[in-house]
């Protein structure tokens, strides 16, 4: 099994946090992985991706090859649509339709929304919302990664697990909130996902 | 032994921990934070008494480093590559002096500028130095270099170059560890006059270092990090230095090159291994990243003879980071890629945070100089250097680290009057004190701003040289105390700020302000960790 995986977002909504709990998972079924971050500019509210590779055999280039990616993930609507060229024919966008508006000239956000809906294979999902209900907005991201969970062939139990390890020094409460985001945005994934 | 997933950079301090480092030296700068970082986390460098604190500037670094060992023990100097200017007059004559304990110097370079103002190959400073080069390839290589490059650098008693790019230091992959190997007993050079650069010392030491060079040839011919790996089709024959070997191998699903490929992973280039796929081929494709240096090697200024392909000929890209389909391209294979992006998609930019010291003094400073023609103010390198941008457009230059003042009195000296300088704290201290003495002793009418958010910002917080001490610098560099003026830049002292400001450009001398707020993040930080202490300290 091999995914490349495109994650976007804007510096500070946690894009390094769904690396950190797939990345986990991948080791612990002895996968390999590299995973490629920009640092630096990022931290003052400018665009952050990540590349993530992982794979049963050994991984050659830190970079996905356009048109190679599987899956974009994203935090953002905007930024989702920023890495389209890394997008494989039959690669899935899952992104959240909240928009980060850090920008005088950011497009109207129906616009943007169409644009996400236009691409063959989407999941677009309130995940601030759904977070909010699981427990706190701050787990948005986690929404995000749950609606990927059907896409990434993992074992669900064994991304649970992860966030379990990841966030555990956090204590009780932040571990339970995030396993309620990553169960909601599974369960819309699956009610969704068509194709 | 365990694997570990570590950055590039992490690779490389975990490597350089477990081959018996006693110092690493550095000033912060993306991509090559990370190792200082890693070394100054570790709970072990603290048990061993390793240093790890931030040095002002990379030529202090450098120098530093050089000290120990000289005094016989393993040391490391980490930079990104415009640092490598600030080092390069220690950097190219540690090669003459040479080493006495291993010395590694890491330089980080940055093609596609990612963060920084040019993409410099770093490596041209090592064969312009005459040292070994190490370039890895992946983590593992970065990891392991590190414990073959100071036994290199022990053997011939010479300084190693390691030069990493953006990727390689960013990038997070397995890495498995080997033993951990104990630091070098102090011990002095077996020639007490091998550092004294005289004329007639250098004359002889650097006879030694040419004489050297041939077994650095050598040693690249046998290294593990450099390989021949024969193909069948001879009409190309490839050379990949560093992460291109990983852009190629991207593109052969099977990992089965068709053509004869020599893998550059140290350098001098191992001559023979080359001179044999020449012979072989009819063409050599190069594939480098950073500038086309192997290739223009091989190439010769006239182009004649050999056909050479790679970044001048167009092949690939002249300038920006190598990817695996730029190889696709350069090799004829099919190409990938996915869906435009669409027209509405804008840039997003990086920004000053909210609620940043900087935006108060840009707000005053634009404000006193309203009156004045646009195009005086000088600035320098940190988060302030946002302040060109809309919708503050405060700031006309940002060249290397300390230009400001030095650019302020070059104009002010060409009759612009007030010239302004504007330059944050830890910048003052690598390299504006010494501008700032040029001011002095002229008494040239500039204005600096030296903005004080009591932290390195730009490269994410770590500690200021400055901290506490800049009235006392520019007094002790002579500067006059009453204008010397320290104002907190928040927008109720904003009135305070414009007057301070405008009665300072109205001296016709040295001035300095200094606004002093502590950066945000930096703030937000503090109070992270201070919970975390007393956390760990009541549990
Ligand atoms: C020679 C050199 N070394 C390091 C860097 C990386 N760098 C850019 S800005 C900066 C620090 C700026 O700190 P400061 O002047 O205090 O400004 P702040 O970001 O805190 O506003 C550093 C280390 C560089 N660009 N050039
Ligand atoms: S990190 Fe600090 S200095 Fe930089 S923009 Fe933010 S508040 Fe300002």
């Amino acid at each position: 099994m091999k995914k490349d995986i495109i994650l976007a977002g804007v510096g500070g909504q946690g894009i390094l946090s769904i690396a950190a709990v797939i990345g986990y998972t991948a080791l612990e079924q002895g996968m390999f992985l590299k995973q490629s971050e920009v640092h630096g500019m990022s931290q003052r509210g400018g665009d952050v991706m990540s590349n993530l590779r992982i794979s049963h055999n050994e991984i050659a280039s830190d970079l996905i090859p356009f048109g190679q990616a599987d899956i974009i993930i994203a935090v953002e609507p905007l930024e989702s649509l920023r890495y389209l060229p890394y997008l494989s024919k039959d690669g899935w966008l899952i992104s959240s339709s909240t928009p980060f508006n850090n920008i005088p000239n950011y497009p109207d956000i129906e616009e943007v929304l169409n644009a996400v809906r236009g691409i063959p294979h989407h999941l677009l999902l309130d995940a601030d919302t759904m977070a909010k209900e699981a427990g706190s907005v701050k787990a948005a991201n986690i929404v995000i990664l749950g609606a990927s969970a059907p896409f990434l062939g993992m074992d669900f139990e064994l991304l649970e697990n992860a966030i379990r390890v990841i966030f555990g020094k956090k204590g009780d409460r932040v571990v339970d909130l995030n396993l309620n985001a990553l169960k909601a945005g599974k369960e819309f994934a699956e009610l969704h996902q068509k194709n | 032994m365990q694997k570990l997933l570590l950055l590039g950079d992490e690779a490389i301090a975990q490597g350089a921990l477990d081959a018996g480092l006693s110092g690493i030296y550095a000033y912060p700068g993306t991509p090559s934070t990370e190792i200082t970082e890693f070394v100054q986390k570790s709970k072990y460098a603290s048990e061993q008494g390793i240093h790890s604190q931030w040095s002002s500037n990379e030529k202090t670094a450098m120098e530093t480093a050089l000290g120990m060992s000289y005094a016989g023990k393993r040391a490391m100097v980490c930079m990104k590559h415009v640092g490598l200017n600030v080092a390069a007059d220690p950097f190219v004559n540690s090669a003459i002096t040479g080493a006495n304990g291993g010395l590694i110097v890491v330089s980080a370079d940055d093609p596609s500028m990612h963060s920084s103002q040019n993409e410099q190959d770093s490596r041209f400073f090592g064969k312009f130095a005459l040292m070994p080069i190490l370039e890895p390839s992946n983590q593992q290589e970065a990891y392991d270099m590190v414990h073959y490059g100071f036994d290199l650098s022990e053997k011939y008693l010479i300084p190693v170059l390691m030069r990493i790019t953006t990727r390689m230091a960013h990038s997070r992959a397995g890495v498995v560890r080997r033993e951990v190997r104990k630091q070098n007993e102090a011990h002095l050079p077996s020639d007490l006059r091998q550092f004294v650069l005289l004329p007639a010392i250098a004359r002889r030491r650097y006879k030694h270092l040419l004489s050297n060079y041939p077994h650095f040839v050598a040693e690249s011919e046998k290294s593990p990090f450099n390989q021949y790996i024969d193909g069948h089709d001879k009409s190309r024959g490839i050379i990949v230095c560093g992460l291109a070997y990983n852009y190629l191998m991207e593109n052969y699903p099977d990992r089965e090159v068709p053509h004869p490929v020599v893998r550059i992973g140290q350098y001098p280039l191992p001559k023979n291994m080359i001179e044999k796929l020449v012979d072989a081929c009819d063409e050599i494709l190069v594939v480098e990243d950073g500038y086309p240096m192997v290739e223009e090697l091989l190439k010769g200024y006239l182009g004649v003879g050999l056909t050479v392909k790679g970044r001048l000929d167009g092949t690939i890209p002249r300038d920006g980071e190598l990817n695996p389909n730029i190889l696709a391209a350069a090799l004829g294979l099919e190409d990938t890629f996915g869906l435009p992006i669409p027209s509405l998609v804008v840039g997003r930019p990086p920004m000053l945070c909210s609620g940043c010291p900087h935006i108060d003094s840009y707000g005053a400073l634009n404000e006193a100089l309203s009156m004045l023609a646009k195009g005086r103010v000088f600035s320098d390198i940190g988060c302030y250097t946002l302040g060109a941008l809309h919708p503050y457009e405060a700031i006309n230059s940002c060249v290397d680290m300390g230009a400001s003042i030095t650019m302020a009195k070059g104009a002010a000296d060409a009759g612009m009057i007030p010239a302004v300088a504007v330059i944050g704290d830890s910048t003052f201290t690598h390299s504006g004190m010494t501008g700032l003495l040029d001011a002095v002793v002229e008494n040239s009418p500039i204005t600096v701003l030296i903005l004080d958010n009591a932290t390195t910002a730009m490269t994410g917080g770590q500690d200021s040289a400055a901290m506490g001490r800049i009235e006392d610098i520019c007094k002790g560099l002579g500067v006059e105390e009453d204008h010397i003026r320290v104002v907190r830049p928040l927008k109720k002292n904003h009135d305070e700020f414009v007057r301070i400001l405008e009665e300072e450009l109205a001296y016709q001398g040295v001035s300095v302000i200094i606004p002093r707020r502590e950066c945000i993040v930096a703030i937000d930080k503090r109070m992270r960790d201070k919970f975390k202490n007393k956390k760990t300290a009541t549990t």
